[in-house]
């Protein structure tokens, strides 16, 4: 096992390698660049600028400085929109706020979704099991750009109760309404799967040697039923939670949590080359490390799995 | 007072496209310590009378009829009673051991639990037990490997930790559902030869489910032998197997291969099972039976004794199959 994960981790260095490579040359790849603007430059100074940042040197030469940056000093560089901040600092003051709230939102997420979907399952063709799924699909189709200014107008505006933006270090009522704008549609996901893979395990056959050995109904659905209904489920909470705690430029933006989601969405737009670097790595990585971690569970959960 | 005594018993499904009526009137009684085989090809009805006689049926499946144990009826009893009989009365061993075994827990996890629950034991006394019924069923060195995962195990051995875990509480019936069928041939033989050595030292009634004649001879008591939810015989296992009354019975006993015939050719029972959907109204044999008649098309005779303890459903007299 320990062997596995070191190999694992070993494998990731490369393929955090050619991730930074391919978004390196995607990115300059796309028109314009940091210092384009409406108005134009004069040349000189735009020579000036491309030399202050290393621009005008060739592709290779930046990606290599890049790298050795990265590796040695595990400096992302200046932020190109940002005159006076570094991509570390941008980082280190948006990602504790984005971390916060997306993983309430996730434990929301799942404790929400995994009871909906194993409710459902077990009460199947019941109206339990049709208000659920009701809930589930209804949290479904609402994309979060749309719960989020409805969620503002029930609840600032008309009950006057949540505060409708700010972080305020994550004080708790500034924290609600984010967690269910973001968590829903996840929510929703982990219900749906849950239920299904609940309704194909309540009809396997070790099922039914449970209920002939007589056991009541709440041992034979936590001790035999909910462990390998959890297996599809824990693979979709890999990536989901890295999305999750990576932000939402849509929660950033309604309500000013101050999140990464919303700068990487402008670094794109401004081509701000090293913040969007920056926060494209923090989400390789992060992927790759949980991506890890289900498997991890998923060992622990399926004894034939042995690595 | 009969172990078990089941009258009438029909089971039917709700399904999309219609009724199935999987069991039609069933019926048969058996006393403690005796064995009864139920025959038939897959489809019959077999492991449907079995569920049905511990409520096991899927949601869909509707039982009628009446299925005493000890007296007792039991079923459509509330899941309060069955629960108390599964197991520690009735236990079942199921047909394929590596999906019937929770494949996610250690073995000693799924029989101390029946132990707990049933006798309520202490852990420790619960896992002794099993160890000492693992041995029983003669898997070596079962104190270690009672530790161990189902998929850490062979198919035979598997079955075995079936076996075990079904005679936990040492129950008074016990029914195998097709227990050998995932079995290969040497396996198959090892595991009835454990079940008759198990049964005459427990001393308990057992149901045998199979399609394979050859293990109901060497085991079996009884025979009832079912077809398209039909009991198209029924009687003591030899006379059945010496002057086998019913068409049907007749053609599964000659598609049995013989050691000493092995050049001619294996005979066999020629179509297909009814589909149970659009249920025939008379015989489920007729469209296979080369003793058919027009009248076989319209309804089937009740089941009639005919001779001591032999019981027929036949429209065709015993004369006339020839």
């Amino acid at each position: 096992m320990l062997n596995y994960i070191i190999k694992r981790l070993a494998i990731a260095v490369p393929t955090i390698l050619v991730l930074i490579v391919f978004s390196f040359l995607l990115m300059h790849a796309a028109p314009g660049g940091p210092f384009t603007a409406e108005r134009a430059v004069p040349p000189e100074i735009l020579a000036n600028l491309e030399a202050k940042y290393g621009l005008d040197q060739p592709l290779y030469m930046q990606i290599w400085t890049y790298i050795k940056n990265v590796v040695f000093h595990f400096d992302f560089g200046p932020s190109f929109t940002y005159k006076d901040r570094t991509v570390n600092e941008i980082i280190a003051q948006g990602f504790p706020i984005t971390l916060t709230y997306g993983s309430v939102a996730f434990v929301f997420a799942v404790i929400v979704g995994v009871s909906l979907g194993v409710t459902a399952a077990i009460f199947h063709n019941s109206w339990l099991d049709y208000l659920a799924v009701g809930i589930s699909i209804g949290a479904q189709v609402l994309p979060n750009f749309v719960m989020a200014p409805i969620l503002v107008l029930i609840f600032t505006l008309w009950l006057g109760w949540l505060p409708g933006g700010g972080w305020e270090n994550g004080e708790v009522k500034f924290l609600i309404m984010p967690v269910i704008a973001l968590s829903t549609s996840f929510m929703a996901s982990i219900a749906r799967i849950m239920r299904s893979s609940m309704l194909e395990v309540m009809n396997a056959n070790h099922i039914r040697t449970a209920r002939a050995k007589g056991l009541p109904t709440r041992q034979i659905i936590f001790r035999h039923a909910l462990k390998p209904a959890m297996l599809p489920v824990v693979s979709y909470l890999g990536p989901a939670f890295v999305s999750m705690i990576t932000g939402s430029v849509v929660i950033d933006m309604f309500f000013s949590t101050g999140g990464i989601g919303l700068f990487f969405v402008n670094a794109a737009l401004n081509r701000d080359y090293s913040v969007m670097m920056g926060i494209t790595i923090l989400i390789g990585v992060l992927t790759i490390l949980f991506n890890l971690v289900v498997d991890i569970i998923y060992a622990w959960i399926d004894p034939k799995i042995r690595y | 007072m009969a172990l078990l005594d089941v009258q009438n018993l029909s089971v039917s499904f709700k399904t999309n496209d219609g009724v199935v009526n999987a069991v039609n009137d069933v019926s048969f009684a058996m006393d403690a310590g005796q064995t009864l085989a139920i025959v038939g090809e897959s489809g019959s009805g077999k492991s449907q009378t079995a569920f049905a006689i511990l409520g096991l049926l899927a949601q869909n499946g509707i039982a009628s009829g009446s299925v005493k144990f000890q007296g007792n009826e039991i079923l459509n009893a509330p899941l309060s009673t069955l629960n108390k009989i599964r197991a520690a009365d009735i236990a079942m061993v199921f047909q394929d051991p590596m999906t019937s075994l929770n494949p996610y827990m250690r073995v000693s996890d799924q029989m101390v639990e029946v132990l707990i629950h049933h006798k309520g034991m202490s852990k420790t006394e619960a896992i002794a037990e099993s160890v000492k019924m693992l041995d029983a069923v003669k898997i070596p060195d079962a104190a270690a490997r009672v530790r161990l995962y189902p998929h850490e195990f062979s198919g035979g051995m598997r079955q075995r930790v079936m076996i075990a875990m079904s005679l936990l509480c040492k129950p008074k019936l016990l029914i195998a559902d097709e227990p050998t069928t995932a079995l290969d041939v040497t396996v198959q033989a090892q595991t009835m030869t454990l079940f008759s050595e198990i049964q005459s030292e427990f001393g308990m009634g057992v149901i045998l489910i199979t399609h394979d004649l050859g293990v109901v001879a060497g085991f079996c008591e009884e025979v009832m032998v079912l077809y398209g939810g039909r009991v198209m015989e029924q009687g003591p296992t030899d006379p059945i197997f010496a002057t086998p009354s019913h068409p049907y019975t007749r053609g599964l006993l000659r598609a049995i291969p013989r050691v000493d015939q092995l050049n001619a050719e294996l005979d066999t029972i020629p179509g297909s099972p009814p589909n149970m959907l659009q249920a025939p109204k008379g015989c489920p044999f007729e469209p296979r039976c080369q003793y058919a008649q027009e009248d076989c098309v319209q309804s089937l005779r009740p089941l009639t004794e005919f001779a001591t303890g032999r019981k027929r459903a036949c429209n065709r007299e015993l004369e006339e199959l020839i």
